[in-house]
C-alpha cells in the first residue's frame, strides 16, 4: 500500500510545485519508487519543474477517461529510476476529473508505489479538492506573509472536513507545516513572521523551513529539482525535509540568520 | 545586548502587527467553520417569520452556536424595536 501526500496552501506561488518536485525526488533517493501527479488540469508545470516538458505523451486524464492505461502516462524521470511523473492534462478543463476516476487510478498506482506525492492546485476548486481528498499526510506549504497562513489555516479546515479521511470518520490526514521562502535575516529585524509566529497561528508540526534561495530559481529554470542541488541552502532543506518526513532526526536549520564578519562583531547575542 | 541594540528604534514591528491580526481572523475563522452548515440560511428564515410580525431591521437577530465537550448550544438573540410597530 502506498502513502499518498498531498503538497498543498491554498495561495498561488509559494512554491508547491518546486516542493513536489523536490520531497518527490528525495524520496526516490532514499530508495522508495514514488509517482509525483500534477493535479492542475489545464495549467500543467510539474512537467516543466522536473524536466520532462518534451516526454509528456498521455496524461491524467487520457488515464481517467481509458485513452491510456497508467504504464504509457507515467513518465520516468531520467535523474531517478525509482521517480515516475504523471503530468496533467494541459488543454480539457478541470471538470474532467471524477472522484471515482481519481481514486481508481490511485488505488492502481498503490499497488506499485510506495509513496505517491500529489501536487495540488492553487485555490479550493475542484482540482485542489480531488488532490487532497485522498490524502494520508499532508505538506502544507506557507509562507510567512499574512494572506499565505490565512489560505494554509483555510486548507487546514478543509482538510479535516472535506476528506475521504474525514468523511469515512477515519484517524484524520497528519498535517506538516513545510515554511518556505524565510528570510531569518528580516525575521531578525521585526519584518517578517517567524517560524514561532507561523507555528503559534496555524498550530502544526513542522517538517521544515526552506530559506529564500536563489537556487530554486536557478533549478526550475534548468528543469532540476532543487533537492539534486546539494550545494544549496533550499537543496539542503528539502532533503532534511524528506529526511524527517521519513523518521530521522535532524536538528532545524536555516532558522537564524547567516551572520557575516560584519553581524559577528556587531550582532551578537 | 550588542552595540547595535542600541541604536535600534523599538517601535511595533510590521511582523508583530501581522502576527496580532493573523491570530484574530484565523481564531475567527475557525470558531465560524465549526459552525453547522445550515445556521445562515436558518437566520435568514427565522428573521422572515419575525419580520412578519414585528418591524425588525436586519442585523436585529443574532444567531450564536456554541460547542462544549458534550453539549451544543445554539443562542438565538432578537432585539425588538422600543415601539413594537406591528406591520398591518
Amino acid at each position: 500500500m502506498a502513502r499518498i501526500i498531498v503538497v498543498t496552501s491554498g495561495k498561488g506561488g509559494v512554491g508547491k510545485t518546486t516542493t513536489s518536485a523536490a520531497i518527490s525526488m528525495g524520496l526516490a533517493k532514499k530508495g522508495y519508487k514514488t509517482a509525483v501527479i500534477d493535479f492542475d488540469v489545464g495549467l500543467r508545470n510539474l512537467d516543466l519543474v522536473m524536466g520532462c516538458e518534451r516526454r509528456v505523451v498521455y496524461d491524467f486524464i487520457n488515464v481517467i477517461n481509458g485513452e491510456a492505461n497508467l504504464n504509457q502516462a507515467l513518465i520516468r524521470d531520467k535523474h531517478c529510476e525509482q521517480l515516475y511523473i504523471l503530468p496533467a492534462s494541459q488543454t480539457r478543463d478541470k471538470d474532467a476529473l471524477s472522484v471515482e476516476g481519481v481514486g481508481k487510478i490511485l488505488e492502481e498506482l498503490s499497488k506499485e508505489f510506495q509513496y505517491i506525492v500529489c501536487d495540488s492546485p492553487a485555490g479550493i476548486e475542484k482540482g485542489a479538492h480531488l488532490a487532497m481528498y485522498f490524502a494520508d499526510d499532508a505538506f502544507v506549504v506557507t509562507n510567512p506573509e499574512v494572506s499565505s497562513v490565512r489560505d494554509s489555516d483555510r486548507m487546514l479546515g478543509l482538510l479535516s472536513s472535506k476528506s475521504r479521511r474525514a468523511e469515512q470518520n477515519e484517524e484524520p490526514i497528519k498535517e506538516y507545516l513545510l515554511l518556505s521562502r524565510y528570510s531569518p535575516d528580516r525575521v531578525k529585524l521585526g519584518e517578517m513572521l517567524s517560524v514561532k509566529d507561523v507555528q503559534e497561528i496555524l498550530s502544526l508540526h513542522l517538517l521544515g523551513v526552506i530559506p529564500e534561495s536563489k537556487s530554486v530559481l536557478n533549478a526550475s529554470n534548468s528543469g532540476i529539482p532543487v533537492i539534486l542541488d546539494q550545494k544549496s541552502d533550499a537543496g539542503q532543506a528539502y532533503a532534511d525535509i524528506v529526511a524527517r518526513y521519513l523518521g530521522e532526526e535532524k536538528p532545524h536549520r536555516f532558522i537564524d540568520e547567516k551572520k557575516g564578519i560584519f553581524g559577528k562583531l556587531f550582532g551578537g547575542k | 545586548m550588542s552595540l547595535l541594540d542600541y541604536f535600534r528604534v523599538t517601535k511595533a514591528s510590521s511582523a508583530s502587527v501581522a502576527k496580532e491580526r493573523l491570530q484574530i481572523l484565523v481564531a475567527h475563522e475557525r470558531s465560524s467553520r465549526s459552525q453547522p452548515s445550515y445556521l445562515p440560511q436558518l437566520q435568514k428564515e427565522l428573521l422572515e417569520v419575525i419580520r412578519k410580525y414585528v418591524n425588525v431591521g436586519q442585523d436585529a437577530i443574532s444567531v450564536n452556536f456554541e460547542q462544549d465537550d458534550d453539549q451544543e448550544i445554539l443562542e438565538l438573540n432578537i432585539v425588538l424595536p422600543d415601539h413594537q410597530a406591528k406591520k398591518s
